[in-house]
């Protein structure tokens, strides 16, 4: 009974982790995208879509990331290539992609396919107490071994370093001859790679079939998560897990009848986000945390 | 001194921006070795030529040549790696970055953290510049932060080091320091392109100067063999106006009265304000040095009551009356004016005209008829009163802010003010970045202002300035304003050593 609690829980943190790890990286270069949500949907309806058609669960990862990081590209155009303001592109993106996925996706609606197997024999997963972390599919494994690359990546590399730096000055990074654009412009496809995954990851495996909108605020949770990891990778895991078993006793409490209205569940993670926001405008060295030039339009002369 | 080759060669070298001709044909030389000095006023296209130096911008015309051969810099990573550096005068760190990660972030070659520390340690222990490499830059001073700068060219040993206007952040004490770095650095062999608009220190540290002036190149000196007049000359083009001399004004009554200010910080990169005392006279003049950021945009948005309180504020009368809770526009109609530093979207709205920039700040009568609508013709006879009277020479009637050069959306703010008579005026930078002829007119227009018996506080990072108008100067330091002490106590050494924050002992207290 636990386990089966514990093993949703996990399994709904494994999409947050991977799209909040891609937008921290946006983010960490210094773009905000609040297409997360629209990116998701559009990852999720191709990966769907691909699967059903070939068959084949790579084929509809593969579609995941791809349609992912295209629908990045078109926000990098706006916001790199015509300097737009962040926000509403953002916004704008959300929109775009919920409406775009759902008519891809009226097609599918109603019709099953195979989940993604679990990485482990049985024998591990029927464990007491730990089997539960051998009962997942590869995408959970690989969505914390990302998390850990990126942090390597940003704190161990010299690449790391620039994408850290112009993300702190686009205006620095440019004067010591990096190019922000291109930094930008591969932080943005990751983000969309990342998210596409993300949004794949719900009709694969978590509820094996197609709906519209399915995300349901996936992608705000993720984009919350990240400022509620401070932009840190490792945090993002543990905020993943907390806001994912949020999510999941919203939907355990409604079943069992207790007296916490669902609303202010799903509200938590928000208000958490919130408590993080005002932690890091407050003194001390949290102010620190986010990246100074976060949603600033570079604009390069020559 | 002649017999050293020459290190880079600017031949024709030109830059246009639109139809704007920033840089026009640039001929000059600069020998191993030496500190040459490139002297202009603000727009004479001085930051415009480096920036092709180093890689950032791309000559419309002209070549470089580099120990006589042709080059192209594209990039700064090819200007770094030809051996040329750049010390910014707005500083390209990362403030969030330790001090180690933002010289990584400048070096081609691979190191180790470790042994980059080694070397770092090595290298300011060798120039007398001492620096912790694990503390955050946000930690340090302006002129720490130079420092790091300058460790971060040094490490890539460089050949020519180009230095924007590098003494401007620093107190006079940081400037001979840097000059004792320089001149350390030159004896190694390595050139120094020293950029400045003030005379002294080109005359002080350079062998050799070239001044521009309107985007060309009016001469190349040794400046051994020229007088700072001839330098100014050469750089403005006319001998410069010069600022009257203060007449012994007899300082009236006291107009301002502040005392007990207190001013949290409301955002992290603001300074708080503790406890600050001032009075000023009629006809007096205070001025308040200070390296920027110690206080000194939050001291002004006290003066003009942007910011408002009657807690941590015990007192601020003006002619008498309690005004700490008087919004600006009460103030204004009190007789006080003021004037923040930045003209661009502060003082005056830059994509508005010059006749609805001046209705903002005069908005009663005459220009306001009873019903409140705008008399135009008033307005626009204060307008054209303002351009008259302060030279302000626009590209057409009445246009927008933004299309006046900073000098003369300067003289329009501040003639804006001062057509009013204000009996009290705050000012904060009113000659930066201007040229050198609005500047000595602005400062003309403020002794006249004081003179009639106007009180004023003038807020500003420049020392001449300061000596040139203020009677009485006091110091912003972290956000505490040191006693105000007459002009003739003082000297740029005391006033440096307030500024760096340390006291200054009187004799009479004897310890």
């Amino acid at each position: 009974m636990i386990d089966a609690l514990v093993l949703t829980i996990l399994m709904t943190s494994v999409p947050l982790i991977l799209a909040a790890t891609g937008e921290l990286v946006v983010e960490r270069s210094g773009v905000l995208n609040l297409g997360l949500e629209g990116m998701m949907l559009m990852g999720a309806v191709s990966a769907f879509a691909l699967t059903y058609v070939s068959g084949s669960l790579l084929v509809g990862l593969l579609a995941g990331v791809i349609s992912g990081c295209l629908t990045a590209a078109i926000f990098g155009f706006f916001v790199l290539g015509l300097a737009t303001n962040q926000v509403a592109t953002g916004l704008a993106l959300t929109i775009f992609g919920t409406g775009l996925s759902g008519l891809i996706g009226s097609d599918f609606v109603g019709k099953a396919i195979e989940g993604l197997p679990t990485v482990f024999p049985e024998t591990l997963s029927n464990m007491s107490f730990i089997g539960v972390f051998f009962a997942l599919d590869a995408i959970a494994y690989l969505s914390v071994f990302i998390a850990l690359l990126v942090w390597i990546f940003l704190f161990k590399s010299k690449y790391g370093l620039v994408l850290r730096a112009c993300g702190i000055s686009h205006n620095s990074a440019h004067s010591l001859g990096y190019k922000v654009l291109t930094v930008r412009w591969c932080s943005i496809l990751f983000g969309g790679m990342m998210a596409g995954l993300g949004g794949a990851y719900l009709p694969l495996m978590l509820t094996p079939h197609w709906s519209e909108g399915m995300t349901s605020g996936r992608g705000w949770i993720a984009l919350a998560l990240v400022v509620f990891a401070s932009w840190m990778p490792s945090r993002i895991i543990y905020g993943a897990i907390l806001f994912g078993a949020i999510t999941i006793m919203q939907l355990a409490g409604q079943a069992r009848g207790w007296t916490i209205p669902p609303q202010f569940l799903s509200s938590l993670p928000y208000i958490a986000t919130i408590f993080v926001l005002v932690l890091i405008s407050s003194k001390g060295t949290a102010k620190y945390l986010a990246p100074s030039d976060l949603t600033r339009p570079f604009i390069s002369s020559k | 001194m002649t017999t050293k080759p020459v290190l880079i060669e600017s031949r024709g070298i030109s830059k246009s921006f639109g139809s704007f001709l920033a840089n026009d044909s640039i001929n000059f030389d600069i020998l191993e070795g030496e500190i040459h000095g490139l002297l202009g006023e603000n727009g004479a296209g001085k930051s415009t030529f480096v920036k092709m130096v180093y890689g950032l911008l791309e000559p419309s015309n002209g070549t470089f040549y580099w120990n006589g051969k042709k080059i192209i810099i594209g990039s700064p990573q090819e200007a770094r790696n030809f051996g040329i550096g750049m010390v910014f005068q707005h500083f390209t760190l990362f403030p969030t970055l330790t001090v180690i990660e933002n010289i990584e972030l400048a070096l081609n070659d691979k190191f180790t953290t470790h042994e980059l520390r080694d070397t770092i340690i090595k290298k300011s222990a060798e120039f007398g510049i001492t620096v912790d490499p694990d503390i955050y830059i946000r930690d340090l001073s302006v002129g720490e932060q130079q420092r790091v700068e300058i460790l971060r060219c040094l490490l890539q040993n460089p050949k020519l080091l180009i230095m924007d206007e590098p003494t401007s952040v620093l107190t006079p004490q940081e400037s001979e320091q840097l000059f004792s770095v320089l001149k350390k650095l030159s004896k190694t062999g390595c050139s120094i392109l020293f950029i400045s608009h003030k005379l002294k220190e080109i005359k002080k540290i350079t062998q050799r100067a070239t001044i521009l002036r309107g985007g060309c190149v009016v001469s190349t000196v040794e400046t051994a063999d020229v007088s700072t007049e001839q330098l100014a000359k050469m750089m403005v083009g006319s001998n410069p106006q010069n600022v009257k001399p203060k007449t012994a004004r007899k300082s009236g009554d006291i107009l301002v009265k502040i005392s007990g200010l207190n001013k949290p910080a409301d955002n992290p990169f603001a300074t708080a304000l503790y406890n600050i005392s001032l009075n000023v006279k009629a006809g007096e003049i205070i001025g308040i040095a200070g390296i920027a950021g110690n206080g000194q945009s939050e001291l002004m948005e006290v003066l003009s009551g942007e910011w408002r309180s009657t807690e941590t504020f015990d007192v601020f009368d003006v002619f008498g009356t309690d005004i700490r809770n008087y919004s600006p526009h009460k103030r204004r109609q009190l007789g006080i004016g003021f004037l923040p530093e930045e003209r661009h979207g502060h003082s005056a709205v830059t994509n508005m005209k010059l006749t609805e920039n001046t209705l903002l700040t005069n908005h009663n009568s005459p220009l306001i008829q009873k019903n409140n609508v705008v008399k135009n013709e008033n307005l626009e006879k204060l307008t054209n009163d303002i351009i008259d009277k302060y030279d302000i020479r626009t590209p057409f009637r009445n246009p927008q802010a933004s299309s006046l050069s900073g000098g003369n959306l300067q003289k329009f703010v501040i003639g804006r003010e001062i057509i009013k008579k204000p009996r009290v005026f705050f000012v904060a930078q009113p000659t930066w970045g201007v040229d050198i002829g609005a500047t000595k007119f602005i400062r003309n227009s403020l002794i006249d202002l004081a003179n009639d018996g106007c009180g004023i506080i003038v807020i500003s990072q420049d020392l001449e300035e300061l000596f040139e108008l203020a009677d009485n100067i006091c110091v912003l330091f972290r956000g505490k304003l040191s006693e105000s002490k007459p002009l003739q106590e003082l000297t740029s050494e005391k006033i440096g050593m307030l500024m760096g924050g340390e006291e200054l002992h009187s004799e009479s207290q004897g310890h």
